[in-house]
């Protein structure tokens, strides 16, 4: 089955992004991109050391595409200049912005985000933002020129899932762009869930980068990815609360 | 509105039965909640939490593998000057003591940063003693603006400041405020501090709230434990960085559990803290402030520190001199004495050993030109 997704102009056959924050050591990074299947890691510019051996950049195989992300960002201003520093650094037009204002829960900052999307499409980035679910603020990043909107399932790190479900829902029916679920996802069966109901791709850190086997675990969000994904196309059939018959109200007229 | 407030009333709990009224179940009630209150925080540094720890250290454990992942940020230490104003009774650098002061040109300064940065840190945390003729902000501004071209991220341990000081120091490049407060109880604070500025205890402890009114992205606070009753330091500690992580989100605050190291002078400090209370009182805070960093300093020995890199601390000197030029000049008078001296590859191999990533660069100073 051909089911491309295609982002800034790349066709992707894996839907599930992943992150390089939390491992153990950088050498895990390979092996997790084997194992995920992924081909869209994301990284913070903040890590990122051209002058160091142990540079994270060294561990990313070269087929992967780069998402250079914003981590640390307060304002857009600040979001703006490590996208241009990212790109300067030769790390693609790729970014996601991440402009946390809010270092307790770590939730992001949509006016601030909708703001530097604004710049950074301009200036021809493939912008990724980093949001808060809201319907308003998506359709407005979509306006500044976003390639895709990244609403959040729960806190960044929480592994606590969709929490934001009736959110995210909205945010596939309604919006015109691929939407990306990121943040939150513990599960498998979340990653699968959020793939069922129309999301284009999830972003998965912390899930598999502090599970105990992080191989076995990036190997089994492929598999949910994927599977979530050929549930939609199949098309679910409706939830109902009891059994029903097959037809009671029309019935007689067989 | 100021933390001294909260300190007035704080002052006022009857601490000799307080810490007695808890009991595990209390603990137990803290370790299944989200947000721990300040009863939440007296349970978990009361005797009773004693007999906890193993369950307060896999919830800290777990909190913050999931906060920051399986890593360790490096920084380490660099003194530029040892002039100081002050008599503190527990400091080697206090004006009563006759040794030759010194402070970095800007020869000695690059000679000292490109040693340093040469070993791999990209973070580095610069400390003065206080001296407004010796080191005043001009100074430690011009030594920030060439310490920039070595390292991606500069913080300041230096004595109290203005806004308009720390907001200059930003401007020069720096991202990170250290300021410990040494002793929250204030009869002894004025007990500790003799002669100086530093008497000021107020000045002092507002001074973390000026940094995050000027904008610092992290500002880093702590408690000399020791000095006086640890439970009621460390309790003060964790309240005063809630109080800070409350009124300004939008900065990172931080928290270190320094222990009084021997130093040039006599003074003994009242208070005993054992390896047992530095553990509960670090996992006190973690659980208190999930998302704080803690900073664990090179005054701990090194078997020690090799078991705390897995109970909430999230930040590790390495490589350390509390001297004037202690990288590339000898003769100087440390600060305090360290216990832990291992290199920064030795550091490296034992958080590798350990299942952890060291990380040596965390940011980059955006301030300045425009890329």
């Amino acid at each position: 089955m051909s089911d491309p997704f295609v982002l800034g102009g790349i066709s992707l056959t894996s839907r599930l992004f992943i992150g390089t924050g939390k491992y153990s050591r950088n050498t895990l990074i390979p092996e997790v991109v084997a194992s995920s299947g992924s081909q869209v890691i994301t990284v913070a510019l903040r890590r990122v050391d051209p002058q160091s051996q142990e540079n994270i950049m060294n561990h990313i195989p070269s087929q992967m595409t780069l998402l250079p992300n914003t981590s640390g960002a307060r304002t857009a201003e600040e979001a703006v200049r490590i996208a241009r520093l990212a790109k300067a650094a030769g790390l693609g037009n790729w970014v996601k912005i991440e402009v946390i204002s809010d270092q307790k829960y770590l939730l992001p900052d949509n006016s601030e985000t909708i703001r530097a999307t604004e710049i950074l499409a301009a200036e021809g980035f493939v912008v990724l933002p980093y949001m808060s679910p809201d319907l308003s603020a998506a359709l407005r990043m979509k306006a500044a020129g976003a390639a895709a909107i990244m609403p959040l399932g729960a806190p960044i790190g929480s592994n606590r899932g969709l929490k934001t479900k009736e959110m995210l829902r909205i945010l596939i029916s309604e919006v015109d762009l691929p939407i990306i679920v990121d943040a939150g996802i513990g599960r498998p069966s979340e990653a699968a869930e959020a793939m069922e109901m129309g999301a284009s791709a999830v972003l998965l850190n912390t899930a598999i980068a502090t599970a105990r086997d992080p191989l076995l675990m990036a190997e089994a969000f492929r598999e949910a990815v994927s599977s979530g994904r050929k549930a939609y196309l199949a098309g679910l059939g409706p939830v109902e609360e009891a059994a029903v018959h097959s037809s009671p109200l029309t019935g007689f007229l067989n | 509105m100021s933390f001294y407030e909260t300190v007035l009333r704080l002052e006022q709990l009857p601490y000799e039965t307080l810490w007695k009224q808890y009991g595990t179940e209390d603990v137990k009630r803290a370790l299944l909640k989200e947000r721990l209150d300040e009863h939440d925080l007296q349970a978990l540094l009361s005797p009773a939490a004693a007999s906890c720890l193993e369950e307060m250290a896999q919830r800290a454990q777990q909190l913050t593998r999931s906060h920051f992942g399986h890593v360790m940020q490096l920084f380490t230490p660099m003194y530029l000057a040892d002039f100081c104003v002050n008599h503190c009774t527990y400091c080697s650098f206090s004006s009563i003591y006759d040794f030759p002061r010194k402070k970095l040109g800007p020869e000695e300064l690059r000679q000292e940063a490109s040693v340093i940065a040469a070993s791999g840190f990209r973070h580095l945390l610069v400390l003065t003693g206080e001296s407004r003729k010796e080191s005043p902000t001009s100074y430690v501004k011009d030594c920030v603006k060439i310490l920039r071209e070595y390292f991606s991220s500069v913080s300041i341990e230096v004595n109290p400041l203005s806004i308009e000081e720390y907001r200059d120091l930003m401007e020069a490049g720096v991202d990170g405020l250290t300021l410990y407060q040494e002793v929250y109880h204030q009869e002894t604070y004025r007990k500790l501090h003799i002669k100086g500025p530093k008497r000021v205890y107020r000045n002092r402890l507002d001074a973390p709230e000026r940094g995050c009114q000027a904008g610092f992205r992290s500002v880093n606070i702590g408690a000399l434990l020791g000095m006086y009753d640890w439970r009621q330091e460390a309790f003060f500690t964790a309240m005063h960085a809630r109080y800070l992580q409350d009124k300004y989100p939008e900065c990172e605050i931080g928290l270190s559990a320094p222990r009084f190291r021997p130093y040039l002078g006599e003074f003994n400090p009242d208070s005993e803290v054992t390896d047992r209370a530095l553990v509960q009182i670090i996992l006190a805070y973690r659980l208190f402030l999930p998302r704080a960093g803690i900073t664990l300093s090179t005054r701990e020995p090194a078997t020690l520190r090799d078991h705390l890199v897995h109970l909430g601390i999230t930040k590790m000197s390495a490589g350390v001199s509390t001297e004037v030029g202690g990288h590339t000049q000898t003769g100087g008078t440390p600060q305090f004495e360290i216990s832990d001296s291992r290199n920064v590859q030795e550091i490296t191999d034992m958080l590798i050993a350990n299942n952890l990533q060291p990380v040596f660069k965390d940011w980059d100073i955006l301030t300045g030109d425009p890329a």
